[in-house]
């Protein structure tokens, strides 16, 4: 008799615990690091505006972004770069037409440890020094120590961004440390004396010291009246032409209140 | 035939199944391995993907060079062989022969704890305190390097080679220890001579098994090695270990393009690396093993 009625409960606990997971309706984000803190604070009010669904939000990489939509494994891939002509052929060689919807806007800033004394560089002397070629702080004004070049692995649409813009499509050194995120950037280069590395405005942080280009400040008036050379849309791509969840969210984050949350997660709101 | 015959032959038939079933998941892993990884060479061939020099594989147009990575493994694993295996066999030595029971009984436990202790956890430890600390007190410009990944890599690879060691030297007769106090030898002496050549095929497979779990290990180089895909020239340069690319790189191989073939190639390659170091284990314990007991 016992044992018949711990059966009993064991199954109805069962049963309750798989059941639930049913009843939410599920939304899977994932893809570049820099877009993660909007899609965080967007995630996070829609889902307290829309109790029944449920967000899970991931990083990874703008590359890792674009290739979960293709193969379905997420409803919205973030990317930091628009997509390549690659993966264009190869979504729709699946059958998969990504849609693209620019959410917000971004400028890429180089980044020195607080110590260092440099606070300006021009485009070509940051493409000098992440193609190797300017090896040493003295050679452009800092106090004198090996530069520690620290770049993003290459399923970042950040590093997919600055390939194209700082290093015109020319390789990075082999000897650049790589980091998986905008957060290992910031970490690696607070905690590296001699080091550079590039970061999205919003994970600019007292850690860090920004550094202006050809006399520039990233800031969010340098990107919108475009005097700022490494600027870029952030974008939220969809698998085809979103339905359901998927087209509420993004609606959310394109709508005047989704704005405001993007200014406060540190990137610049497009209206 | 007797009912307990039939029971006999079922009961070997089924533990039979069970053995295939290990064998079959393995087989059925290194062919899938091979299905993915050989659609690479039809891109570059061995020679290039093997000695080419540069791994830029999202680039127009790619480079599938696995030399610098191929370098980096076996640097990182040499380098915490060197640290490990005198610190593993002295410990092993000190708890199998030197330690009174009861400091043994605390030691060794101790010592099981250090295997225990996830991978990540070390990694996570390697980025974030082990770094700072060797990068002032080496005074060199970034502390994610060879000389970090090998170093953790050698705290987790000691309680490997501690253990198989110490059960190794463990197992060595008591009379052959005995016989050579008998001839007048001090315990040191015994020590070297008699038992450690005597347990030498239970060291040794202990040392290889320790430094084909370091060649494998993926987080702790992950986080800790630094990702620079060169060849190194100095202990303190950052290095980019063969797992620490596909890890890092997976998720974001488009499935079927070349990059996603390429890092399964790199996979093919760790498994050789294993898969040799298993047989030089063979071998070793093989030709070194003791025939004959020494007793009357």
């Amino acid at each position: 008799m016992n044992k018949f009625i711990k059966l009993i409960v064991v199954l109805t606990a069962f049963i309750l615990i798989t059941s639930s997971t049913g009843i939410a309706d599920e939304l899977v984000i994932k893809g570049s690091t820099t877009v993660l803190p909007i899609a965080q604070k967007t995630a996070e009010a829609y889902m307290a505006e829309h109790p029944s669904v449920k967000i899970s939000l991931s990083g990874g990489g703008s590359g890792n972004g674009i290739k979960a939509i293709i193969d379905g494994t997420a409803q919205i891939g973030n990317a930091s770069r628009f997509i390549k002509q690659k993966e264009v052929m190869l979504a729709t060689g699946k059958g998969v037409y990504p849609v693209p919807f620019r959410v917000a806007l971004d400028a890429i800033v180089p980044v020195v440890n607080n110590k260092n004394s440099v606070a300006d560089l021009t485009l070509d002397q940051l493409k000098d020094i992440y193609l190797g070629k300017i090896k040493n702080w003295k050679e452009i004004g800092g106090t004198p120590g090996k530069i520690v070049v620290v770049s993003r692995d290459s399923s970042s649409g950040t590093f997919g961004v600055w390939k194209n813009l700082v290093m015109k499509k020319e390789r990075v050194i082999p000897s650049a440390l790589t980091v998986p995120s905008n957060g290992g950037i910031v970490q690696a280069v607070a905690g590296t004396p001699g080091a550079i590395g590039y970061v999205g405005l919003g994970y600019l942080n007292s850690e860090i010291k920004a550094v202006r280009v050809d006399g520039i400040k990233g800031s969010e008036e340098n990107t919108l009246n475009g005097s700022f050379p490494i600027s870029r849309g952030l974008f939220m791509f969809t698998k085809g032409w979103p339905k359901g969840e998927t087209m509420g969210f993004i609606s959310f984050v394109l709508s005047k209140k989704g704005q405001s949350l993007v200014k406060e997660a540190g990137s610049i709101p497009l209206f | 035939m007797l009912k307990r015959q039939v029971i006999d032959k079922g009961v070997h038939s089924g533990f039979l199944l069970i053995a295939l079933f290990s064998i079959t998941v393995l087989s059925l892993i290194v062919l899938f391995l091979f299905k993915e990884g050989i659609p690479i060479f039809e891109y570059v061939s061995i020679k290039d993907f093997v000695l080419g020099q540069y791994w830029y594989p999202t680039d127009d147009p790619a480079d599938f060079g696995i030399f610098p990575l191929i370098l980096g493994s076996v640097s990182v694993t040499l380098l915490s062989g060197i640290i490990a295996i005198p610190l593993g066999i002295m410990t092993a030595v000190y708890l199998a022969e030197i330690a009174p029971p009861k400091v043994a009984e605390i030691v060794k436990p101790i010592v099981e704890l250090m295997a225990s202790m996830p991978s990540v956890v070390i990694g996570f430890f390697g980025m974030v305190v082990v770094a700072p600390f060797i990068q002032q007190l080496f005074n060199i410009p970034v502390g994610l390097n060879m000389f970090n990944a090998s170093l953790m890599l050698a705290f987790m690879s000691i309680p490997t080679i501690c253990s198989l060691s110490e059960d190794a030297i463990f197992c060595v007769p008591a009379a052959l220890k005995e016989a050579s106090f008998a001839l007048g030898a001090t315990h040191f002496e015994t020590i070297v001579k008699v038992i450690i050549p005597a347990s030498l095929s239970g060291i040794c497979t202990a040392v290889i098994l320790g430094l084909s779990r370091a060649i494998g290990e993926t987080m702790v180089v992950l986080m800790a090695a630094g990702g620079a895909a060169m060849i190194p020239g100095s202990i303190f340069d950052p290095v980019r270990p063969l797992p620490a690319s596909i890890a890092a790189e997976m998720a974001e191989a488009p499935f079927g393009s070349e990059h996603y073939h390429a890092l399964f190639a790199i996979g093919m390659v760790l498994f050789g690396f294993t898969f040799i170091f298993n047989l030089i284990a063979d071998y070793i314990s093989y030709k070194f093993r003791q025939v004959g007991e020494a007793s009357l």
